[in-house]
């Protein structure tokens, strides 16, 4: 027999079944460190896989590399000066932080918000859920070794970064959001650079969709894995995109809208089957209606204050400080002592971009939180890992783990 | 939210079938919390998971030192039909921090039960895996009771690593 159909027949012997091939009926389960320094963990998330040949049979996330005790350090802080710590568990999601905060707080000192100062918040959010998503997309492409869109994501989110500075001065982490209303109205010339952005992110994710979704390779990897159905998915308490992908159109904007949402039409973009191609859909569908309500918001931004006239809760404009001693006593005891709050406690849920983000806060009558405690929707949706991923490849968790989004901050805060 | 009256009938009902459970009814700033005792944590959320209250929404430890008794836990429940939420609040001594876990109801409990018990040592009865979650294994107290101080943790530099109990090069 010659050397070439010995290599034929060899070849005939490889099985491509799911079955680990050449060992035998009695496999060997083994036991794999993944992390927390790996590129396709989105942050310092260790896995400890059990595989059998390629396939996951187990799935165990240990968590906590980041633990910050941003919760303990805020019970420290007088209310307005949480803000900025808060903003820091989610770091892909901080507008929404400081509103879940800012939100609970005003809800115990029943703060009348402006309506413009709401409108405001909405349209940061909503350009915060974009950067969100962009982020998620250009690193969940990275992970499927497609590099080109994760430099058109990140094209696209610094565009967003440079309104985030324009408006407030900062690029992340911005403080915008205060307890009352926002920190400063918009600058002049901010809300035509707004519409623009909205008209090119509309064009540039119809490139995105030309680039993926007739993608053989990324459809390949997308399509029918990572399956969660939606009873499972609830009983695990998943909320958000990766809800949404099953077919069930929770979303809190709709559901119970906060923040003047009841004001804008837009549409909640839902799966079928809740594998990973419909987690993508979902969150690129979310884009375009992002886009949508921070039009009508802009369209619609009633004139009035952009924060409370509240002087025992939100600081008296600079002007009056050199005039009235009233303004300059309040300007006094709010930046040194920071401002009382009624005793009690409520838990303020939104919408992230990764699901029901709920701020707890207790106050004690002081001018300092009890006890603050973010309700993450990435701690709450790393839980789904194990059966999103259990009995498929090993290659298929590191897409299907790039599609559940975790932010690893705002999982260990 | 259901309303004060909401708040009372669901309350009455939940008193028809565990007559002492129910401690206190509380309706503030809009939301609802049914103050239970420990013991009937279990009977009480089974009970609400029937009324409709299917989905738990957040759990969370609370510490209300120098209040006793101090520890507390907290189960947000949400009716997703009607989006109605309910706060199910119960409060322990620190020496008995024991109350039943919920994770073969919600299996989404297991990573919240086990950070409460780390920030706050409730021990959750019957949880699959009582470990620490955020704070490495080996870690002494619970950080997030009131009176465990802030700061006090040593910072490691070269000519200090030798002095620092545990650390060794």
């Amino acid at each position: 027999m010659s050397t070439v159909s010995d290599y034929r027949k060899q070849e005939e012997s490889v099985s491509y079944s799911a079955e680990p091939a050449g060992m035998g009926l009695e496999q060997e389960l083994m036991t794999v460190n993944m992390g927390p320094h790996h590129p396709s963990t989105h942050g310092v998330l260790r896995l400890i896989l059990t595989l059998e040949g390629e396939m996951v049979r187990d799935v165990k996330p240990v968590i906590g590399y980041v633990h910050t005790g941003i919760e303990k350090t805020a019970e420290q802080k007088a209310y307005w000066k949480v803000i900025p710590v808060v903003e820091r568990m989610d770091y892909l999601s901080y507008y929404f932080n400081a509103y879940a905060f800012c939100g609970a707080v005003e809800k115990l000192l029943e703060c009348e918000v402006p309506k413009r100062a709401q409108y405001l918040r909405v349209i940061h959010m909503e350009l915060n859920r974009i950067m969100s998503h962009l982020v998620w997309l250009g690193t969940s492409c990275i992970d499927l070794g497609a590099i080109g869109m994760w430099w058109y994501a990140f094209r696209e989110r610094e565009a967003v970064l440079d309104l985030f500075e324009m408006s407030s001065g900062q690029r992340m982490h911005t403080r915008y959001f205060q307890v009352g209303g926002v920190i400063e109205d918009i600058p002049r010339g901010w809300a035509e650079r707004v519409k623009r952005f909205t008209k090119e992110m509309r064009s540039r994710s119809e490139q995105y969709s030309a680039l993926l979704d007739k993608n053989e390779i990324f459809l390949q990897r997308m399509r029918h894995t990572g399956v969660v159905d939606e009873r499972t998915l609830l009983g695990l308490g998943v909320t958000g995109p990766l809800l949404r992908a099953t077919g069930n159109p929770w979303d809190l904007r709709k559901a119970a809208p906060y923040c003047s949402y009841e004001d804008f039409r837009f549409r909640i973009p839902v799966g079928t089957e809740g594998d990973n191609y419909d987690r993508y859909r979902v969150r690129h569908a979310e884009i375009l209606e992002s886009c949508e309500i921070i039009d009508q918001a802009l369209d619609g931004l009633p004139e009035g204050p952009h924060i409370t006239e509240d002087r025992k809760v939100a600081l008296p404009p600079r002007h009056e400080l050199a005039t009235s001693m009233e303004a300059l006593i309040h300007h006094f005891k709010l930046v040194t002592e920071g401002f009382r709050v009624p005793p009690g406690e409520v838990y303020n849920p939104i919408e992230s971009p990764r699901g029901e983000l709920g701020c707890f806060v207790r106050s004690d009558g002081s001018s300092k939180p009890a006890r603050v405690h973010m309700r993450d929707p990435s701690f709450v949706n790393l839980q789904a890992t194990a059966d999103a991923t259990r009995n498929t490849y090993i290659a298929d968790l590191v897409a299907t783990l790039a599609m559940l989004d975790p932010v690893l901050g705002g999982v260990d805060r | 939210m259901p309303d004060a009256t909401g708040l009372e009938l669901i309350a009455q009902e939940i008193r028809q079938r565990h007559p002492e459970a129910i401690l206190d009814t509380v309706f503030f700033r809009e939301e609802a919390t049914i103050e239970i005792a420990p013991a009937d944590a279990r009977d009480v959320l089974i009970a609400l998971r029937e009324q409709g209250y299917g989905f738990l929404a957040s759990l969370h430890g609370v510490d209300y030192y120098p209040d006793e008794p101090r520890l507390s836990v907290h189960w947000q429940l949400l009716d997703m039909t009607t989006v109605d939420r309910i706060c199910v609040k119960t409060r322990m001594p620190v020496e008995e921090a024991h109350v039943a876990s919920v994770v073969d109801l919600w299996p989404g409990a297991n990573h919240p039960e086990r950070e409460v018990y780390d920030m706050f040592g409730v021990v959750f009865d019957g949880h699959p895996d009582m470990r620490r979650i955020l704070m490495p294994e080996d870690y002494e107290g619970h950080p997030q009771r009131r009176d465990f101080p802030v700061g006090g943790e040593p910072v490691i530099f070269t000519y200090n690593e030798d002095k620092i109990p545990g650390w060794t090069r």
